[in-house]
Formats: C-alpha cells, sequence, structure tokens
C-alpha cells in the first residue's frame, strides 16, 4: 500500500469531523438551539457550555453543529449545481472546438464571471427575497463557469490525442467519446476542484449570511452567528471566536484534503511540489 | 592535451543507477559520436560534463577539461564554464527559447555574462550571422514564435558558439528537424567547430548521421560503454555483439513476398483541403491556408504504397482525409469504390483503418488491451457477441507476436514497440483493406524499428491488406513499400515504383530529398575513400 | 495588438450588454410589477399606479430598458425610492469608500504575495517554503469578515490602537481618511494574498520546468539568475489572471467588510436597499459593480498584450 500523502490524512480527518458533526446533528445535540433560556445567557466556555452561550442562552456548541449542517448543504448542492451543468457544457464547448457553440457558451461563462458570486445573490434575493434557497441558487450558478472553463480546458487537449482519433476511426462520434474516453480521464481533475470549489462554497455561504442574505431564522448558520456576535465582542468573545474557528477547520480541512487527492492521482507526472 | 577525458564516471538518480563507468576521450578538433538507443545514457553523459544533473543525481569519477578535473570546481566555477568554455544545444529547438524574450536579447545574454562590458548586441549580431541567420533578414529584435524549428535551432547554436567555446556538445540536434534542415545543421556544426578548433560532441540514435558526422564513435547502452573506435574501422569490424545488432537493425530490409497487385481499394481524387487562419485585419475576407492541393492518388490490393515528405508538407492532413476524418473543400475520397466522406458510414470505415505515430498517446489509459484492441468492432453490423469478441482479440494479439494473457492488462505495463503491436492489432480486427499508417515507427528505437518492420511486412502478406504509409523518413519507406509518392506544399511532385524513384529521382525536390538523407553505407564508402586517398 | 484589444473590447463590451439585460429582466420584469413590490401589498390602487407614473413604467420593457441605459451613459441612475435622491449622488459619496478600499487591498495584497511567492518557489522544499506554504493554506481558509472582526478585537479592545471603525469622510483629510480604510483593507488583503502567493509559486515552479530555463543554465546563469530573468517574467502571465479575478472577489468582499468597520460605502447602501425593496438603488449599484469587474478585465488584457510579444502579433 502507497503512502498516502499527509494532507490526505489530516484534511480527510478535518473534513469527516465536521461532516460527523453535521450528520449527528440531525439527531442529537448537547442542547436545543431553538431553546432561548434567557437564565443562561452569555455564560463563558465551561462546564456544560462546551464553548459557551449566546444572548439568548443558545449553547454555541450546538449551534455550531447546526450551522455544519446548513453550510455543508448549501455547498454540496451549490457544487452539484456548477459541476452537473458546468461540466457537460464544457464537454460540449471542447467537443466543437473553434466552432459558434464554443464561443457561444465561452461568452456565457464571461458573462457570469462578471458578477462576483455575492453580486449574483444580491439579484437574486432583490427579485425573490433572501434565504438559503436562493444563497444555494447564486453560489451554483457562479461555479457553472467555473466547472465549464475548468472541463474545457481539460478536454481540449485530449482531443488531438491519438487515442482519440482511433476512436474516431473506429466510426464513434463526438458525445460517445466525451463520455468515454474525455469524461474518465478528466475524473481526477474534477474531484481535486470540487473539493477546492466546496470550500468556496462555505466561504460563500458564511459571507452571505453574514450579510443577511443567507439562510433565515430560526435555521442557525455559521455567518449570522458571526454577525451576531460582532455587536458582543467585547463582552462574549467567545461567540465570535468558535464559529469562525469552524470555518477555518472545515474549509482547511477540505482543501487539504483536495491537495492530498491531486498528490495522489498525479503522481510521476508532477514534479514535488 | 586532451580537450576532454571522461574516466570511469558512473551516476546513480536517487540511489538508481544510470551511468556505469563510462570513459572516453575527445582531442581538439574533434568530432566523437555517442550513439545508443533510448535509455543508453547518452544525455546523462552530456549532462554530467555540463554539470547540469537533476536534483537527486550522484556522480562519481572523473570529468577532466583540457587537464582541469571539473568535479573541483565549485557550481559558480562551473557556470563561469558553461556558455563559455563549453556549449550545449539541445534537442526540442521549439521549446528551447524564451517565447516573450527577442532573439538578440537571447544570444547577447551569454555573450554580456562572460564578457562585461563589451558591445554585446554587435557580438550577438555577428555570433547569429555565423549561424546562418544574417541580421539583415533576422533582426534581432525578432520573437522565436516567428521563426522554423531549423531557424531556432541556429538561434540556440548561436548562443552555444557565441564565445567560441573549447568543447561543443550537441544532444540530438537534429532529430527534431527535417532531413533537409537536418542536412544544413549538422554542416553547420561541424562547419563551426572546424573553424574554432573546438571539439565536439554528437550524441544521435541515428548510425547513418553519425558515419556521416563523425571522426570517432562510442556506442553506449544501458549505461555503459561498449565500443569505441575510428568510426569506418568500427563499423567495418564490430566487435561487439551490440554494435552487430544495432548495424543489422539500421540497415535492415524486411523480406516481401511479391503479391500481384489487384483492384483499386482506396483512392483520392483531386481533393483539397483548407484550414482558416487566424485573421489580420478587421476587413477583407479571412485568409486561409490550402494544406492538400488538389491531389490525387491510388491503392490497390497487394501493394503497399509510401508518402514521403517533410514536416507541413500536408501528409498527415492528406492521411486524415483518406480516413474521412476532415472535412474537405473539394475532390472526393473511394474506398473499395464507394464515396466516403466525413463522418463516414460505418460499413465503408470498417475497410480502412489506421496506426498512429505516437505509442504513449495511442491508447486511452484507463482502458485494458481487451477494450482498446476491441473499439473498432463498433463499426461491425451485427456487432459480435462479447465471447467472439474476446476470442477474436485474443487471436490479433497473438498473431501480433504478444500473448492472448495480455488482454486484460493495461497500456502502461508495455513498452513503446510493444504498444505499437497492440495498435496494429486494434486497426487489423475488423480485417480492413487498407491500413493507413501516420509515421507508425517514427517514435521507436532503431532496434525495435526493424522488428514492427518486419511484422507489417509479414501481416500485409499473409492478410492481404494493403499499407499506405506514410512518413519523413525514406529509408523505412524503401524498405515496406512498393510505389512511392513525394509530397511538398500541399501537391503530390513525384510518384513511381520504389526502388525506380530511389534509384532515379527524377524531381528535384526528390533529388534533394535523397541528397539530405543520411545513408550509413555511403558514408562509411565515403569516409573510408578519404582516408585511403592521398593527402588525407 | 490593435486587433487583438479590439476584439477584447467588442467582448466586454457585448458582455456589459447582456449583463444589462439580466440585471433588468430579473429586476424590473420578474418580479411583476415593481411598483406593487415597492409599495407592498396593502397599497391602494391608486398610490401603485401614482408610483407607477413616477418611476416611469407606464412603457413597454424595451423602452423603458433604453431609457435606463440612455440615463446611466449621461450620469443619471434614477431617484431612490427610500431617500427621494438622485441615486448618482448617493453612489457617489459612497464608492469613494468602496473602490479605494479595494484598490489598496489589491495592491496590498499583490505588494506581499508576489515576493512571498517567489521566495517559497526559490527555496522550494526548504523550511522557508514549507512555512509560506503553511501560513497560506491557513490563509485560504479564513473568512475575510472573521479576521476583521478579530483585528478589531485586538487593535481596538486590547491594544487601543485604533477606533473601532468608522469613517471621518475625506474632508477631514487624506492620512485620517486613509488610516480609517487601513485595518480594514488589511483584513481584506491577507487572505487574498494567500491565494495569490499559491499561485505565484505554483506558476514559477512551472516555469522551472520548461526548456527554456535548461538553456539558460547551459549559457552559464546561475539557478537564481534563470529564476530571476526567464521563470519570473513568464510566470507573470497566469499571476496577471488571478489578480484580475482578485479584483472582482474584492469589491465583494469591500462591500462585506464595510459592515464590520461602520464605514458608509456601497455595500450598506445595497443591503438597506434591498431590505427596502428599493430595485433603483440595488439595479444602479449592480450595474456600477459589474462594470468596474469588466474595466478591470479589460487592463489584465491590455496587460497580456504587454507582457507577451505573441499577442502583439495577432496570433490568439
Amino acid at each position: 500500500m502507497r503512502r498516502l500523502p499527509l494532507a490526505l490524512w489530516v484534511g480527510g480527518a478535518l473534513t469527516l469531523l465536521f461532516f460527523g458533526l453535521a450528520a449527528l446533528s440531525v439527531v442529537w445535540t448537547p442542547f436545543d438551539v431553538t431553546k432561548l433560556i434567557v437564565s443562561s445567557r452569555l455564560k463563558p466556555p465551561g462546564a456544560p457550555y462546551l464553548f459557551g452561550t449566546d444572548h439568548f442562552g443558545r449553547d454555541v456548541f450546538s449551534m455550531v453543529m447546526v450551522g455544519a449542517r446548513t453550510s455543508i448543504m448549501v455547498a454540496v448542492v451549490a457544487v452539484a449545481i456548477g459541476m452537473t451543468v458546468g461540466v457537460p457544457l464544457g464537454l460540449w464547448a471542447a467537443a466543437r472546438r473553434g466552432g459558434w457553440l464554443d464561443e457561444a457558451i465561452m461568452r456565457l461563462n464571461d458573462l457570469i464571471f462578471a458578477f462576483p458570486s455575492l453580486l449574483l445573490a444580491i439579484l437574486i434575493t432583490a427579485t425573490f427575497g433572501p434565504g438559503a434557497v436562493n444563497a444555494i441558487i447564486a453560489i451554483g450558478i457562479f461555479n457553472i463557469p467555473v466547472f465549464a472553463r475548468l472541463t474545457r480546458a481539460g478536454a481540449l487537449p485530449l482531443w488531438t490525442r491519438d487515442f482519440v482519433l482511433a476512436a474516431r476511426v473506429s466510426g464513434k462520434g463526438a458525445g460517445r467519446i466525451s463520455a468515454e474516453h474525455i469524461l474518465p480521464n478528466l475524473s481526477s481533475l474534477l474531484i481535486v476542484q470540487g473539493t477546492i470549489q466546496f470550500s468556496l462554497a462555505i466561504l460563500a455561504e458564511a459571507g452571505l449570511s453574514y450579510v443577511g442574505l443567507g439562510a433565515q431564522p430560526p435555521i442557525p448558520s455559521w455567518g449570522r452567528m458571526l454577525n451576531e456576535a460582532q455587536t458582543m465582542i467585547y463582552v462574549a468573545p467567545w461567540f465570535a471566536i468558535f464559529p469562525g474557528i469552524a470555518i477555518v477547520l472545515t474549509v482547511l480541512g477540505l482543501n487539504l484534503l483536495g491537495d492530498g487527492l491531486r498528490d495522489l492521482t498525479d503522481p510521476k507526472l508532477r514534479r514535488a511540489r | 592535451m586532451t580537450l576532454l577525458s571522461i574516466r570511469d564516471l558512473s551516476v546513480s538518480i536517487h540511489g538508481a543507477p544510470v551511468l556505469h563507468r563510462v570513459s572516453f576521450d575527445i582531442e581538439p578538433g574533434e568530432v566523437v559520436g555517442v550513439v545508443g538507443e533510448s535509455g543508453s545514457g547518452k544525455s546523462m553523459t552530456a549532462l554530467s560534463v555540463m554539470r547540469l544533473l537533476p536534483r537527486g543525481a550522484a556522480a562519481t569519477g572523473q570529468v577532466l577539461l583540457d587537464g582541469e578535473d571539473l568535479s573541483a570546481r565549485t557550481e559558480p566555477g562551473m557556470c563561469a564554464l558553461r556558455g563559455d568554455r563549453l556549449g550545449m544545444v539541445f534537442q526540442e529547438p521549439m521549446t528551447a527559447l524564451n517565447p516573450l524574450r527577442s532573439i538578440g536579447a537571447q544570444v547577447a545574454e551569454v555573450i554580456a555574462r562572460h564578457r562585461p562590458g563589451v558591445d554585446a548586441d554587435r557580438l550577438a549580431a555577428e555570433a547569429l550571422a555565423r549561424a546562418g541567420l544574417p541580421a539583415a533578414q533576422f533582426p534581432l529584435t525578432r520573437h522565436p514564435h516567428d521563426l522554423s524549428g531549423g531557424q531556432r535551432q541556429r538561434v540556440v547554436i548561436a548562443m552555444a558558439t557565441a564565445l567560441r567555446p573549447r568543447l561543443v556538445i550537441a544532444d540530438e540536434p537534429t532529430t527534431a528537424l527535417d532531413v533537409t534542415t537536418q542536412a544544413r545543421i549538422l554542416d553547420l556544426l561541424r562547419g563551426l567547430a572546424a573553424e574554432d578548433g573546438a571539439g565536439l560532441m554528437m550524441i544521435t540514435h541515428d548510425l547513418a548521421v553519425v558515419a556521416g558526422i563523425a571522426d570517432r564513435v562510442v556506442i553506449m547502452k544501458d549505461g555503459a560503454v561498449v565500443e569505441t573506435g575510428e568510426t569506418a574501422t568500427l563499423f567495418r569490424r564490430m566487435r561487439h555483439p551490440y554494435t552487430r545488432a544495432l548495424f543489422a537493425a539500421s540497415t535492415h530490409r524486411p523480406a516481401r513476398h511479391g503479391r500481384a497487385p489487384g483492384a483499386e481499394v482506396a483512392a483520392l481524387d483531386a481533393v483539397v483541403r483548407e484550414h482558416p487562419l487566424p485573421r489580420r485585419s478587421l476587413w477583407g475576407a479571412r485568409p486561409s491556408f490550402r494544406a492538400v492541393d488538389r491531389v490525387s492518388l491510388a491503392v490497390r490490393s497487394g501493394e503497399n504504397v509510401g508518402l514521403v515528405g517533410e514536416s507541413g508538407c500536408g501528409k498527415s492532413t492528406l492521411a486524415r482525409a483518406l480516413l474521412a476524418l476532415e472535412p474537405l473543400q473539394g475532390g472526393a475520397v473511394r474506398i473499395m469504390g464507394r464515396d466516403f466522406a466525413a463522418p463516414g458510414a460505418p460499413v465503408i470505415r470498417r475497410d480502412v483503418q489506421a496506426v498512429f505515430q505516437d505509442p504513449y498517446g495511442s491508447f486511452n489509459p484507463r482502458w485494458r488491451v481487451a477494450d482498446l484492441v476491441a473499439e473498432p468492432f463498433h463499426l461491425m453490423r451485427p456487432r459480435p457477441t462479447p465471447r467472439d469478441a474476446r476470442r477474436k482479440v485474443e487471436e490479433m494479439l497473438e498473431a501480433v507476436g504478444l500473448s492472448a494473457g495480455d488482454a486484460t492488462r493495461f497500456p502502461h505495463e508495455f513498452s513503446g514497440g510493444q504498444r505499437q503491436r497492440i495498435a496494429i492489432a486494434r486497426a487489423l480486427i475488423t480485417a480492413p483493406k487498407l491500413v493507413v499508417l501516420d509515421e507508425a515507427v517514427s517514435a521507436l528505437d532503431v532496434s525495435v524499428r526493424a522488428r514492427i518492420l518486419d511484422l507489417l511486412a509479414d501481416l500485409s502478406d499473409r492478410l492481404d491488406v494493403s499499407y499506405l504509409f506514410v512518413s519523413h523518413d525514406l529509408h523505412v519507406v524503401r524498405a515496406i513499400t512498393d510505389r512511392v509518392l513525394v509530397m511538398q506544399a500541399g501537391e503530390i511532385v513525384e510518384e513511381g515504383a520504389t526502388e525506380t524513384l530511389f534509384s532515379d529521382p527524377r524531381h528535384p525536390y526528390t533529388k534533394a530529398l535523397l541528397a539530405a538523407t543520411p545513408d550509413l553505407e555511403a558514408a562509411l564508402i565515403a569516409r573510408e575513400a578519404a582516408q585511403t586517398a592521398p593527402g588525407a | 495588438m490593435t486587433l487583438y484589444l479590439l476584439r477584447r473590447a467588442m467582448v466586454l463590451a457585448l458582455t456589459m450588454v447582456a449583463a444589462t439585460i439580466a440585471i433588468f429582466v430579473m429586476l424590473e420584469v420578474v418580479p411583476g410589477d415593481p411598483a406593487v413590490s415597492m409599495m407592498g401589498v396593502n397599497a391602494t390602487e391608486d398610490a401603485v399606479q401614482a408610483l407607477r407614473v413616477e418611476l416611469g413604467l407606464t412603457a413597454d420593457p424595451l423602452t423603458r430598458y433604453v431609457d435606463w441605459i440612455w440615463g446611466m451613459l449621461h450620469g443619471d441612475f434614477g431617484i431612490s425610492y427610500t431617500y427621494r435622491t438622485p441615486v448618482s449622488e448617493l453612489i457617489g459619496e459612497r464608492i469613494w469608500i468602496s473602490l479605494p478600499l479595494t484598490l489598496m487591498a489589491l495592491a496590498l495584497s499583490t505588494l506581499i504575495a508576489i515576493p512571498a511567492g517567489v521566495l517559497a518557489a526559490s527555496r522550494r522544499g526548504t523550511g522557508t517554503d514549507m512555512s509560506v506554504m503553511g501560513a497560506t493554506q491557513v490563509g485560504v481558509a479564513v473568512p475575510n469578515f472573521w479576521f476583521a472582526m478579530l483585528l478589531v478585537l485586538l487593535f481596538s479592545t486590547v491594544l487601543r490602537w485604533t477606533s473601532a471603525g468608522g469613517f471621518p469622510g475625506w474632508d477631514a483629510g487624506v492620512g485620517p481618511a486613509l488610516g480609517a480604510l487601513a485595518l480594514p483593507s488589511i483584513a481584506l488583503a491577507l487572505p487574498q494574498a494567500a491565494i495569490l502567493t499559491r499561485v505565484m509559486r505554483s506558476a514559477l515552479l512551472d516555469t522551472l520546468n520548461e526548456d527554456y530555463i535548461r538553456t539558460a543554465r547551459a549559457k552559464g546563469l546561475s539557478e537564481r539568475q534563470a529564476l530571476w530573468r526567464h521563470g519570473f517574467r513568464n510566470a507573470l502571465i497566469p499571476v496577471l489572471t488571478i489578480i484580475g479575478m482578485q479584483f472582482s472577489f474584492l469589491l465583494a468582499g469591500a462591500i462585506i467588510i464595510e459592515n464590520v468597520f461602520f464605514l458608509p460605502g456601497l455595500g450598506r447602501l445595497v443591503f438597506q436597499g434591498i431590505v427596502q425593496r428599493d430595485l433603483i438603488v440595488v439595479k444602479s449599484v449592480v450595474v456600477l459593480l459589474v462594470f468596474a469587474v469588466v474595466v478591470v478585465t479589460l487592463a489584465v488584457d491590455l496587460a497580456y498584450a504587454a507582457v507577451d510579444p505573441r499577442l502583439r502579433e495577432g496570433r490568439s
């Protein structure tokens, strides 16, 4: 068994930790985050409140767990949107290289790239109102050109390789070649990028929730927790610190996982980074 | 005083040995050819002299330049030598130059580095002119992307010889170039070395090139020197079995049984293929480039046809047109009498298959050999059952010299020559009438090439399949074809029976091609004649 | 070169047109009747009709779109529904906070990242390299607004070096104004610098594997000289792309970070506009920000042409 990269272990462990906490939060949290116990407000970290309590007496640790669930769900769906729409677009553009379709897809990408995901979210929430679903749509739409561009860039050099020529000599058309030959050879690239986009989506969701455009109360969200914590930062710094650390560790874990996967799947061809 | 003396040089990289006690000398003014196949260690030897070995390399032994042991020099000491007393020319001219800087700046850089204060630009212009790029046609402000491969190699040679080094090392300098360009670059290298009284270490895999240019030859195999000696003597005596094998492979001609030419199998009728070029201005029509200009050719059953030409002449485009892989702007393609146009009906496609050049890029790395070889079954109606397909694949693998068990393995488990055998199996699995081979043996080592040519000749006879053999290598084409066509700038300039065309070419371009192609026998004879002539 | 730039400019102009159409459709056509959504469901029909007339909503969409574009090209962005003042005035005050903040952060990020990336690449595999990679790995994971909060906690509360936020206005002098933007731009710049450092390092390492570096060494240049003279400029090309993209991320980040420092920039304007359904303000701010991104993209294309001679002659 080859020695797996260290990044893979650390990243995998961190990622599993937060996915685990998120999954666990569905059935159990140390305290009920929907109950407001004013008598327990603003308690510093210590037994039994691992991370302390907020201004409504809610246990910060439990809120971090449920917030993990929100962030991960938003990120999963958004990246899924980006991949399921972006990858086929990229494959299609590469197969029709130089044609009007390729140009059209590239222009569409340019258009979406002109809007940072925050602006997209602003547009969507201004039209449809704020909420987790709209945050997902905004981040998802932004991910489409990311995957389209990446897929196209990865597919183009493959189209000139001799094994694709051989497939054409065997009578296969562009669609079949894209599915049987191009996509499998892009899988490691897409998995690595998917992990990175996932971590970026978590950051984006946190930012949107912080300004109030993401998940709305009563759904807990790390970003919104930080917003509420801001006004109390002098009296209850733990409320601001722990959700932030949670974000950093989750994103760090995913990035390390992505790095580890990249080292794993591209071994001899890459010199040591 | 011996210019360069390599004594017991052994190199390992991360513990794995790559050179074992390599020893040979170069005298001032002498041209020494270092010959070997891939993996023989010839490039490593050159990098060891320059001390440009990759990370993790450890070297023992001595490299003496003009009597001085270079291993005693520090890295700054070596930097002072490189470009000044040691010059090196590499194999890939297309990537050897920095694309963002002008050629004048890049040549002047080596001058300024070793001779501060001197007028570097003037000397750079002189060096470029000496290398065949006079400033009038090639101003110093030119950038590499405006130059052809041969011209870029001249720039590299100018950089390497600008300061009249004592030793010039050329590592496969012409392998990536056309045969006519190759001849001119070799002449240039030899001329410059003679003019400067420098030694030239000429590294190549091509015995004919070495016989033409080198005074002495060093033969390497698997990181060790196998035999050395004066060129003509070495090839006449050939003491070591590897030398004999190399020689035999270089001059090898597969045995062929003549077959009677029969009906037409494939034909091209005044085929035209144009590419649109990027726009130069907003007005007017978009310029286009005619890669194939009204070419007609025919291949009949029982015969193999060769298509030769230099890079850019359009022969690969022509091959792809025959395979209906590209749309045509004029003319028609017929296979077995039926019209064949992109995308190509399966029933016609199964009669014309192909083998491509790159044994490493010919296969999807994630597929097993069985699926790769069976891919053309996509064209069969009805499709063979999985059991039938499996059986046919195994038969075909045996027929190309592999074993049935290889079907479950992956391409990366095979060597270059073995992969070409798999490619041939894939090409023949639908029992086509014509196989287009586009530079199919060009990327193979000389000894492997000989065996693949044998295989191809044998299969052609046994299975009654015709070849269109596209290549820039005249020797290979001569070995395996009955008729040959010569292509230049999109047009066929001459065609005829192979032996006739080679012994008695008519068209000036064909003559130029043949004159420029190094020939091992002819070079050895010329060398011996020069030695026995008075005043040699 | 001119052809290349002309083509890029045309593409970006088209992008701008497409973007304005998208914005218009989203904010005027989709909500149905903007007047209704602005006044709320309980408004009387007369009041809504009066608003329609006031906003010029009685014409058909195409006319409204053209009028809107025409107005913007003349600097007229309409009248804010909530503030009853021309939007151009509102934006004019605030853009002089958001834009300088973004540009300061961009400059800071570039100034930190490029030397750090070159340092890490030239000392590849050593402790220096590992530390840089470790630091950037964490830096990339930090949300900039959280980092800003921590900075405020440290510098205002614990160290008492700076105030907790607010902006004195440019009238108070360039010095104090820049001072108020200092901490926010650091908070914005550092996470982006982490990304850019990694890109610079990776681009430089990639060029070090190119053949022309080997040629440079064969000419007698040391490893360091080859890296600087041949690797660096070539590595800048991918780095330029990322710097261009960073502008749009920094712009978005600036808008968010204004919230932490109580800076009266475009952020507060547009978020309040969303809450108060002041779609005119939202439309204008979004168009302006998209325009800024497009202009920066064109500037990056110009920079490419300056650096890469292959682009100057019309080859793509």
